[in-house]
């Protein structure tokens, strides 16, 4: 099939190896995948932040980017930005008082599918190892995030794919369903209680004892990975809290080609593995 | 107020303050307000680390029982469709079912007033317990109170004080608020942020007649309240009480409750007055069906609460003789006027949404300043005072957006999608000059310019290689500004040193 990359702004800015990930995965699965180049970003943060006339360029802009190349499926390694899609764009459009736009937005969102999400439902895949060789030989705490969760409704959808990596052991978070508090400008508009709510999860993580931390959002791990540093830096007996990695990087990882964790104490990159 | 005053034809802009035909909506008044921002607030309250244990243990203890009660129903989704169902109907029809709750309930007896906004309220009520209740030793009159989440909306208890009548509450919970000079935090256990040894020392300072030696174990607890209470139920002249439902067709109200004091309430005493706000109607008794499995399913965790009292006007020798109802608006047709906000209005307070809100745990219920404190609060509040109250400006954004309030709520109110809205109107009205007043706006407007167009996104990748060696490998942990609020607790990653659009170009594009 031919699939069109939406690989997000913080993706193709910040994580570039996430969106490699991906196009290894889908390719690996015989699709032809584009990137279409006018893409840029979902708007999400500014809708969030109430800025609903500053987002409607940015809306528009993803629909024209989408709507003159062909494909028949979208997919994004993000949940959250999937979301906003069907969730958020048709209502931006039609708050500027453009129903052409809500409509295409519509067509537009109704095809693109959160990485996963499309992996089995549409390509059918159950058993990542087999589908895909997928082979990452460490353990492993899921944080499951909301948008996924609870807009795209995806279910087990994520934790059963990473499950069924092999040599990979799965490590539940506690309270794993909670917010990690990252939530865009809220973390910036309300830092008290976003820091407390990334205390609390930060903490459920490090008590698993799992190597690595990973779901299917880079937001909210870039989040929570940033809490891990900071654990890391200042509390000496917790100096191998888990290092971050999208869940994309754990499925396209191989025997032949093996995603490494780095060494303890590894610094937190963008580019890198923390 | 009379119901003609209630129109529902609905204006475009959602902010206005007038309806389509130019009738004014009220804006609520009394306890519906910030008393800071709720960044202020919240940081200040989070820090209380025995109110975020208190809150964490009692929220999520709560949370658990409504989640088995709810994996028990088969058809869980079915009654939150149909509860939505009803709820919408009675919101379309508000106008049409006020007149025939008023016609049901003085055809069996009742006395029905209309109240513009808090302050009438409480007006009506006073007058009211001076018609019907004696004047004690002191000089004073007594009421004794159900738990209401209207009165505690009207401050009815204040403004009753002022007219020298003494209300007391019969609700465990409100009566270790009100003993304790406190406020309520949550709308279903008001005193939450409170534990048994807390408790025990508010019984000893407020309560003249309790036991020197009294313990902490909550049956003690208990058992000192209802002493403390039943001397008041056998004595009071007048109750006043709150309404979970009042049925149109019927003229019925209803109280639903788990301690039987609301019962005491509603069938002692000669005078009975129920404060309900509009939106409580439920068109027909059939209708009961669906709430008396939502709510206490949603709010206990229960399969069903131990006391439901319904009353239809009077009757002779059993109950009350003399029933009064006010009904209250209190910026109720100013949410009705908002074509997205009005869903707000379904909200049957059973505190689901902020029991699973990870904001209301840590923040607690104080924080929000309004009597409605949690995700439906945060809507509710700006909802009935306007969000261009500039006290009011900073609830729409006490949320992460995750989404938890809605999938919780038995009647699924959109919460988070209804806060986006609600900052949006508060981006127009407080925010909408040209020049970027925060450094936050200032950034968003710059992001806007670069997320709006794939060419400029390639100027970041252009700029990567530079910010990758210029900062730290371990990550930004300390930046000034906006970012000095994110750096606050949490490290950002170093940049790579080249974005996926330049990988694209080299590896994919020919
Ligand atoms: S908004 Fe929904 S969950 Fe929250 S109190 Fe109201 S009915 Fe309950």
């Amino acid at each position: 099939m031919k699939i069109a990359l939406f690989a997000t702004c913080i993706v193709d800015a910040m994580y570039p190896e996430v969106a490699i990930a991906t196009t290894r995965i889908l390719e690996r699965l015989g699709h032809t995948v584009s990137f279409p180049e006018r893409q840029a970003c979902c708007g999400q943060m500014h809708i969030n932040s109430g800025k609903f006339h500053d987002a409607y360029p940015v809306v528009r802009n993803h629909v024209l980017a989408f709507e003159n190349a062909a494909w028949d499926y979208a997919v994004a390694p993000s949940g959250s930005c999937v979301a906003s899609l069907g969730h958020q764009h048709p209502m931006i459009a039609r708050y500027n008082d453009d129903e052409s736009l809500a409509g295409r937005a519509a067509d537009i969102a109704d095809r693109t599918y959160e990485l996963c999400h499309f992996l089995t439902d549409i390509c059918g895949i159950s058993d990542a190892a087999e589908a895909l060789g997928s082979y990452f030989p460490h353990t492993v705490a899921y944080h499951p995030s909301c948008h996924g969760m609870r807009i795209l409704r995806l279910g087990d959808r994520q934790r059963d794919l990473l499950a069924s990596v092999e040599g990979l052991e799965l490590a539940e978070i506690q309270n794993e369903s909670e917010c990690c508090g990252f939530g865009g400008t809220f973390a910036v508009k309300n830092p008290a209680i976003s820091g407390a709510m990334l205390g609390d999860k930060t903490e459920a993580i490090v008590s698993t004892n799992a190597e690595v931390c990973s779901g299917g959002d880079v937001s909210c791990l870039m989040h929570i990975g940033g809490g891990l540093s900071r654990t890391r830096r200042l509390i000496p007996a917790e100096s191998n809290a888990p290092a971050t990695v999208h869940l994309a990087r754990i499925l396209a990882s191989t025997k032949e080609e093996p995603l490494m964790v780095p060494a303890e104490g590894a610094t937190v990159t963008g580019g890198a593995l923390r | 107020m009379t119901t003609r005053d209630i129109d529902v034809t609905l204006p475009r802009e959602t902010h206005n303050d007038r309806t389509m035909l130019g009738m004014p909506t009220v804006p609520g008044r009394g306890n519906l307000r910030e008393v800071a921002p709720f960044q202020e607030a919240s940081a200040h309250e989070s820090q209380n680390v025995q109110l975020r244990t208190n809150l964490r243990n009692a929220t999520h203890s709560i949370q658990d029982k409504r989640d088995q009660r709810v994996a028990e129903m088969p058809d869980w989704e079915q009654l939150r469709d149909a509860g939505e169902a009803i709820k919408s109907d009675v919101i379309a029809r508000l106008p049409e079912l006020l007149e025939q709750f008023e016609a049901a309930f003085t055809a069996r007896g009742g006395h029905v007033h209309w109240a513009r906004d808090a302050d009438e309220a409480n007006d009506i009520i006073a007058g009211l317990v001076e018609d019907n209740a004696r004047v004690n030793e002191q000089g004073r009159r007594d009421v004794i109170k159900v738990k209401s989440m209207a009165t505690q909306e009207t401050g009815l208890n204040e403004a009753l004080a002022d007219r020298g009548i003494d209300a007391l509450e019969t609700d465990l919970a409100e009566l270790i608020v009100q003993l304790g000079n406190d406020l309520p935090s949550h709308i279903l256990v008001p005193a939450i942020h409170r534990n048994r040894e807390e408790i025990r020392r508010i019984f000893l300072r407020g309560m003249d007649d309790v036991d020197p030696d009294l313990d902490s174990q909550p049956a003690h607890l208990a058992e000192a309240s209802r002493k403390h209470l039943r001397r008041r139920f056998l004595s009071a002249d007048v109750a006043v009480s709150g309404a979970n439902f009042g049925i149109a067709d019927t003229g019925t109200l209803s109280v639903v409750e788990s301690e039987g004091n609301g019962r005491m309430c509603v069938t002692l005493p000669k005078t009975l007055i129920t404060l309900m706000g509009i939106e409580k109607l439920l068109p027909s008794f059939g209708d009961l069906e669906v709430f008396m499995q939502l709510l206490p399913r949603s709010s206990t965790g229960e399969r069903m609460n131990p006391y439901s009292s319904f009353w239809t006007g009077v009757a002779d020798s059993d109950g009350p003789e003399n029933v009064h109802v006010v009904l209250l608006d209190n910026g109720r047709t100013r949410a009705l006027a908002d074509e997205h906000g009005r869903e707000a209005l379904h909200c049957i307070r059973c505190s689901a949404c902020m029991n699973v809100c990870p904001v209301y745990q840590r923040s607690g219920g104080h924080a929000y300043g309004s009597v409605y404190p949690g995700p439906i609060g945060a809507i509710l509040t700006p909802l009935l005072t306007g969000v261009d109250e500039a006290e009011n400006g900073t609830l729409p954004y006490a949320s992460s957006l995750c989404g938890a309030c809605f999938d919780a709520c038995p009647v699924k109110i959109d919460i988070p999608t209804m806060l986006t809205r609600l900052r949006a109107q508060d981006d127009e009205v407080n925010h909408g000059e040209k020049i970027p007043r925060t450094q936050l706006d200032a950034a968003l407007k710059g992001a806007k310019w670069m997320m709006s167009d794939g060419r400029r996104m390639n100027l970041i990748g252009k700029a990567l290689p530079i910010a990758h060696i210029t900062t730290p490998s371990e990550g930004m942990t300390d930046l000034p500004g906006i970012g000095g609020k994110w750096t606050g607790t949490r490290d950002i990653p170093q940049p790579p040193k080249s974005s996926f659009r330049s990988w694209w170009k080299d590896n994919r594009d020919e």
